[in-house]
């Protein structure tokens, strides 16, 4: 995966997904009619301020609460090329390698990081912010390909036909 | 080295001697349950793939209890696809019969399997010795296909409980204040055990009821040992009362607590944090526009029936809307036969069918701007049962039944 660099939206602690996409609109058609109201109880500017590339940095337990896979899609079909946070959920976190939505962990970058920063990441080795760079950990290579081939699904059909 | 009953759980599933904690695992997965909530989505995806096949239609569970009955004519599409699809390739569907873990804890889960659901809290199968754990849709879509699926195995939080609870305190504070005492991802990507010489003192509605509420301490499943309570429960059910796994005593816990049940007083969740408890006192005079008491944590016959003891010969509070849904079908005819329906309908209650409700904000019971619920359900996120700017508290079937008859937050006498 090759260095990227996108401008920073922060966001705090346990960032659930009934925030990321609530589930009043979950009945909606495709990911792109939620889209709109990504973050909708928290921020409802911040998809039609997401650009393409952009970064989202939070706190703790990203992603917690229920197992709806709309809520990486939705923040993938916003344009955000990875989320930077101190740890994220379980099952979100599943999902979103199963959808080619990059995590990062890092609990360094949250002190110094303001919205609107732009922040560069090598993948796999730091991230850079204002001269200064921060380590952060790589993924084991089978979920690296998986992300890489936009999913899992797509990751399958790719390998062995299996599915 | 020892195991812990994840680990064992686990190495049965891979098909190895051992497992253990960090290591991560090719799993025969032993059910697969998938509700209305994703099931579309897990069907337009398999309707891509090149192969289309279904690895064992028999492991295979779909319950529709998000919206039932259908609120819109989209859920109404989804639902269709689902039924149709079921009905097509033969896996058996339950519709109005209840919320799915309560329908799979009636009548599937038999101690030391693994299963898969798409709905976070399928961690709720712990009490009969089975390790249930959430997964989204494409994890479901693979283990459907192929029968199999990767987990990490989890390191394991161990709770050790003695005495009894009293004091008015039900098993949903004793679970509400763990959480509020490691936090909403003190058990992340991790197992909670429970043990302890106060386990005889738990009924299964108490179990299923802790177990359920793991996953909001961020916990991969919640686990117990099989008992003579939990043998009873699966005979009652007609199911062999198999043994399950019980830890080594040399096995490897992340952290072992001891909690004293009686130590537990009844416990309210402020908004919008599940970890964010407080006594109920502190927050007695907070005004409610709804309670709802239901969800697969706490709508068993035993929580209504402490609600209907509290509310006999009483009435809801004016202006106050009071839900009641039970867990599901059966639950539902039990309370019918010991008039408790009967009670809860005297005092002014809106009794509906068993499904989500408004533990999930869809289908019925939403509340508007600035409105307050105290429920039962299993979360009160930020937007969680309706409007962005509402408010939900979660407490007992006893301190919600009493706050719908008060009009405010109380504690039951």
């Amino acid at each position: 995966m090759a260095t990227f660099t996108g401008k920073v939206f922060v966001l705090g602690d346990d960032i659930d997904t009934d925030i990321i996409i609530p589930t009043e609109y979950l009945a909606l058609k495709t990911i792109d009619d939620m889209r709109q109201y990504g973050f909708y109880p928290l921020r409802p500017e911040l998809p039609s301020l997401i650009k393409k590339g952009d970064i989202i940095v939070a706190g703790n337990n990203f992603g917690c609460g229920s197992s709806r896979e709309q809520a990486p899609e939705v923040i993938k079909a916003l344009g955000v090329s990875c989320v930077i946070a101190k740890s994220f959920a379980r099952i979100f976190y599943r999902n979103s390698i199963n959808n080619g939505l990059l995590l990062i962990e890092n609990s360094d970058i949250q002190d110094v990081v303001k919205e609107g920063d732009e922040l560069t990441v090598i993948p796999g080795q730091e991230i850079q912010h204002k001269g200064a760079s921060y380590k952060i950990g790589s993924l084991p290579d089978n979920l690296m390909d998986i992300l890489n081939d936009g999913g899992l699904v797509n990751a399958m059909k790719k390998r062995n036909g299996l599915i | 080295m020892g195991m812990t009953i994840a680990e064992k759980i686990i190495a049965r599933a891979a098909g190895v001697e051992e497992a253990h904690a960090g290591n991560i695992y090719v799993v025969e997965l032993d059910h697969l349950m998938s509700n209305d909530g994703t099931t579309h989505l897990t069907i337009d995806m398999y309707n891509k793939l090149k192969n289309k096949k279904i690895y064992d239609k028999n492991k295979l569970i779909w319950i529709m209890d998000h919206n039932v009955p259908c609120d819109s004519p989209k859920t109404a599409a989804s639902q269709k696809k689902m039924r149709d699809f079921a009905k097509e390739n033969g896996i058996t569907l339950h519709e109005g019969d209840g919320i799915c873990h309560e329908i799979m804890i009636e009548k599937y889960i038999n101690p030391k399997e693994l299963i898969f659901g798409a709905d976070s809290h399928t961690c709720s199968y712990g009490e009969l010795g089975a390790f249930g754990t959430g997964v989204g849709c494409t994890d479901y879509l693979y283990a459907m296909v192929t029968g199999k699926s990767w987990v990490l195995a989890p390191e394991t939080l161990r709770f050790n409980l003695t005495g009894e609870l009293r004091n008015g305190a039900t098993a949903r504070d004793l679970i509400l204040t763990i959480i509020g005492m490691i936090g909403a991802n003190g058990a992340n990507y991790k197992a909670m055990e429970f043990v302890g010489p106060g386990m005889k003192n738990l009924t299964m509605s108490d179990r299923i009821c802790i177990c359920n509420l793991c996953v909001e301490a961020g916990a991969k499943t919640g686990l117990m040992e099989v008992d003579d309570i939990a043998k009873a429960y699966l005979r009652e059910h007609g199911r062999e009362a198999a043994d399950g796994f019980v830890s080594d005593p040399d096995a490897k816990f992340e952290k072992v607590y001891d909690i004293d049940m009686g130590s537990i007083v009844p416990v309210v969740a402020k908004p919008h944090f599940v970890d964010n408890i407080s006594p109920v006192e502190e927050v007695k005079d907070v005004e409610i526009n709804e309670a709802f008491l239901g969800s697969c944590n706490n709508g068993r016959i035993e929580d209504l029936r402490l609600g209907a003891s509290i509310i006999k010969g009483k009435k809801v509070a004016p202006g106050v809307r009071f839900l009641v849904s039970p867990a599901s079908r059966d639950v539902y005819a039990q309370a019918l036969e010991e008039g408790i329906i009967d009670i809860f309908m005297e005092a002014g209650a809106i009794v509906v069918n068993s499904n989500c409700s408004v533990c999930w904000g869809s289908c019925q019971g939403v509340i508007g701007e600035g409105e307050t619920l105290i429920s039962t359900g299993t979360r009160n996120f930020k937007g969680r049962a309706g409007d962005k700017n509402s408010f939900v508290y979660l407490g007992s079937a006893a301190t919600v039944t009493a706050s719908a008859i008060a009009g405010k937050i109380t504690r039951a006498e």
